[in-house]
């Protein structure tokens, strides 16, 4: 424990950059995984196909290799991403590494977005949506009135066990040379071997709080939003 | 498809805007395939000799044998404890005793929670590193072993409350004791219910022993390095490799909705609580 108190700067800048990448591919990966969800319920069959195809080919691909695609494959073809560095963001510029791991967590992740998503739309019972055209509401007052507000809600638990999944797999990065919780661990562990279990404990700690951040943030919108049915 | 009842039945002038996105669309990923294509051909990637390893019989039997059967192997050890693991503590939160009860509910909560690859590294410092008992193999296997026990303890937990109550009620009337009940009553009933669960987590622990790269453990995602390093052929070997996690997944996949279809029916899945759901261990129905 020791090492981490007397390296708790270095601790809390792990933990910053696990949230980062948590935060950016969260956000990137919710809107891929909406579009993918748009195409996958579309009407035109073509892009319903391809965002199956999409969803397959990545949820059954491990993570890791979509890592080793990006970090170790692309390089090899010349895409290493190093333009980003070049892009200032108010005096910040970001790392050709922490932007290659958020690709390879947003690719990954939007596709259990796209299923959540869809699993929400399917969860809206079908009476619903007849008994919108039934008083004769046009298809934007039944979307926005009747079919939405109860996907929205049937969508919520599922997309948090997707988002605390996608927290903790940003500890693949530390495979890949960044800076975050695990690596940090990794490192910690290996010039204080004989304090390994209470690093071990408060990283996972650490892990657990982010977990349980997310799973309350979402109970309190699930509660916040609930209507009695 | 669940929306369609949002429309009317598409007019011709709906058939044909969709015509035209279907075309649209077409051409866009045509064109996408095509920039890969042209871009690995640009860059040589098509060149025989890169391809050249994986039909060479020495490497494709190192690919299989060291790579592909080490994980299937490590999966294999991983899914039986992992199974072992859940029941006992799956049976554990469901416990009467609340002594029994919150334990278990907190080593299952505490395994979720935390990354494998967290686990993983622990397990190796602990275990492996030095002159330590287990090699890197049994560190993933211990750590795959504690996190999806857990999740399987939530599905056992689940199975075991989705047998209708009546069914418990009726073995306590006629005399059985509790774990007379559970072995006999419940959990045959349980497990039928909960098999495609097993398996979809299967191919969840198959794709997780990939992370045994960041430890050193032998398996798929081991065997690529050497290969990449002595033919340079990165892109070759992340492609060949994926598809070979790929197939295997699939054909646990298709299993798994087989059995569901055989077993339970076109019934949705167990739905599982997520990760720290707030009445973790109280609803001992």
């Amino acid at each position: 424990m020791d090492a981490v108190f007397s390296n708790f700067d270095e601790y809390l800048k792990a933990f910053g950059l696990t949230i980062g990448l948590f935060v950016v591919s969260g956000i990137a990966s919710l809107v891929l995984g909406t579009i993918l969800a748009v195409f996958r319920v579309g009407p035109v069959s073509v892009l319903n196909k391809a965002a199956a195809v999409y969803v397959t080919m990545f949820r059954n691909t491990p993570l890791l290799m979509i890592f080793v695609f990006i970090f170790i494959a692309m390089p090899v073809m010349g895409y290493n991403f190093k333009v980003v560095e070049d892009i200032e963001i108010a005096g910040y510029n970001v790392s050709a590494f922490f932007f290659r791991a958020c690709l390879a967590l947003t690719l990954y992740t939007s596709a259990f977005v796209c299923e959540a998503m869809r699993s929400g739309v399917n969860a809206v019972p079908l009476g619903q949506a007849e008994a919108g055209r039934a008083i004769g509401l046009t298809f934007a007052q039944s979307m926005n009135l009747v079919i939405l507000p109860q996907a929205v809600r049937a969508v919520i638990p599922p997309m948090t066990s997707v988002l605390i999944a996608l927290a903790k797999n940003t500890s693949v990065a530390a495979a890949f040379g960044l800076a975050e919780a695990t690596a940090t661990m990794r490192g910690f562990t290996n010039d204080n071997a004989d304090q390994r279990i209470g690093i071990f404990l408060a990283f996972a700690v650490g892990y657990i709080i982010v977990v349980e951040v997310i799973s309350l943030v979402s109970y309190g919108i699930e509660r916040k939003v609930k209507v009695a049915r | 498809m669940t929306t369609s009842v949002l429309f009317d039945a598409p007019g011709p002038r709906t058939v044909a805007r969709h015509r035209v996105y279907t075309v649209i669309s077409l051409v866009a990923l045509t064109a996408l395939i095509a920039f890969v294509v042209w871009t690995m051909y640009d860059t040589g990637q098509l060149e025989y000799e890169l391809w050249e390893p994986f039909v060479t019989p020495e490497y494709v039997e190192y690919i299989l044998v060291d790579g592909l059967l080490e994980t299937l192997r490590m999966a294999f050890f991983s899914i039986i404890f992992a199974v072992v693991f859940g029941l006992v503590f799956g049976v554990a939160k469901l416990s009467d005793r609340a002594w029994v009860r919150w334990p278990a509910w907190l080593v299952v909560e505490f395994f979720r929670a935390v990354p494998v690859l967290l686990l993983m590294v622990f397990a190796f410092f602990l275990l492996a590193i030095g002159d330590g008992p287990l090699t890197s193999f049994w560190c993933v296997v211990i750590a795959l072993t504690l996190y999806n026990g857990s999740v399987l303890a939530e599905v056992f937990r689940a199975g075991i409350n989705a047998v209708p109550r009546g069914q418990a009620e009726a073995a306590y009337a006629v005399g059985m004791r509790k774990s007379q009940v559970m072995t006999s009553v419940l959990l045959p009933q349980a497990v039928k219910i909960m098999l495609p669960a097993i398996i979809s987590q299967m191919v969840v622990a198959l794709k997780d022993t990939s992370l045994g790269y960041y430890i050193l453990a032998p398996g798929l995602t081991a065997v690529g390095k050497p290969i990449y390093l002595e033919f340079n052929n990165q892109v070759q070997v992340a492609i060949v490799i994926t598809a070979l996690y790929v197939a295997v997944n699939l054909v646990l996949t298709w299993i798994a909705t087989k059995v569901q279809k055989r077993l339970v029916g076109e019934k949705s899945p167990l739905e599982l609580s997520q990760v720290g759901n707030l009445d973790g261990g109280s609803n001992t129905a």
